[in-house]
């Protein structure tokens, strides 16, 4: 993970992409999210999704599982480089998460993440701010997931 | 008879819970969608920002919606929903917390574009056994009609 220092507005990670199948939105959808249309083809071929859609909390669970996978591959490549590693701390929240449109059973999502804005914080001098735009894309180069997301980054010199 | 766009009117909904949340739930869960230190391991946990292990964000927005789905959502005529305008963690959530969940609602209306549907928003607040909020969510839902009152508007 890269220090408060080395971001700039506009920079873009792709990270990676997942495949949703039934078996994996049928596990999430028991556990968190068990409406008809994320459990049974069936219901989810009569729903306004046109087929068994995975929750939208997996899609964003995802996201952010990929999101940390990136970081970690950062992570390794500044700690090969002599580097040291920033570690960036948690988040206080996301806003205009939008479901653009349904994950469908089979469908391969890739992820990408854009940073926003950038601000230093008053009450946390050692932290600085960072906002990102995370969005996710189908095999059909069509948008379906999307929101803005805060967290913490540390500031080189004073970590 | 499922609860359809007739049935929420602005003001307090419900409070649903109490939902336990283990250790080894906060683990698996972190383990297979948000592997960080603070989410996984004691030690790196206690040198984080939030001084101890917690759950994943995304662990508890997925226990919020499975509190929900079992408060209303599961005997709503729910379409499902568009997205979350707002989300904010405020504390963490710790390894054997007892969550409950209150709802209300902010706006129940016919939708726009597609009136035989109406959107219903919802402001939720999760909190521990303590009172104190750890999660505040903004969110619409997309509910079915009465047939009659669907059928007025067409």
């Amino acid at each position: 993970m890269r220090f408060f220092e080395d971001l700039v507005v506009g920079q873009r990670r792709e990270l990676g992409s997942f495949t949703f199948t039934a078996e994996l939105i049928k596990k999430f959808a028991v556990q968190f999210d068990p409406q008809r249309f994320h459990l049974d083809e069936e219901e989810g071929r009569n729903s306004l999704f046109g087929g068994l859609a995975a929750s939208g909390w997996h899609v964003g669970s995802v996201c952010m599982k990929l999101l940390v996978a990136d970081g970690q591959r950062q992570a390794a490549e500044a700690a090969a480089r002599g580097e040291k590693v920033a570690i960036w701390g948690p988040s206080p929240g996301f806003r205009e998460l939008r479901w653009i449109r349904p994950v469908l059973a089979g469908d391969t999502i890739s992820f990408a993440s854009e940073l926003e804005s950038l601000r230093t914080s008053e009450k946390r001098p050692e932290w600085g701010i960072a906002q990102a735009r995370n969005s996710g894309t189908n095999q059909r180069g069509e948008p379906v997931f999307s929101l803005l997301a805060t967290a913490f980054v540390p500031r080189r010199n004073t970590a | 008879m499922k609860l359809t766009l007739e049935d929420f009117k602005p003001g307090h909904f419900g409070s649903f819970g109490p939902r336990r949340v283990t250790r080894e739930e906060i683990l698996a869960f972190a383990a297979e969608f948000d592997p960080q230190p603070m989410h996984l391991d004691e030690e790196a946990a206690k040198r984080s920002m939030l001084k101890g292990l917690s759950g994943s964000g995304w662990h508890l927005c997925s226990i919020m919606m499975r509190m929900m789905f079992d408060g209303f959502i599961g005997r709503t005529a729910s379409l499902g929903s568009p997205g979350v305008n707002e989300l904010r963690w405020l504390a963490p959530l710790r390894p054997d917390d007892e969550l409950t969940l209150d709802i209300e609602v902010t706006e129940a209306r016919v939708s726009r574009s597609r009136p035989e549907t109406g959107v219903v928003t919802f402001h939720g607040v999760a909190r521990n056994a303590a009172g104190e909020p750890l999660c505040e969510i903004v969110t619409p839902i997309i509910v079915e009609r009465r047939v009659d009152a669907a059928a007025e508007s067409r």
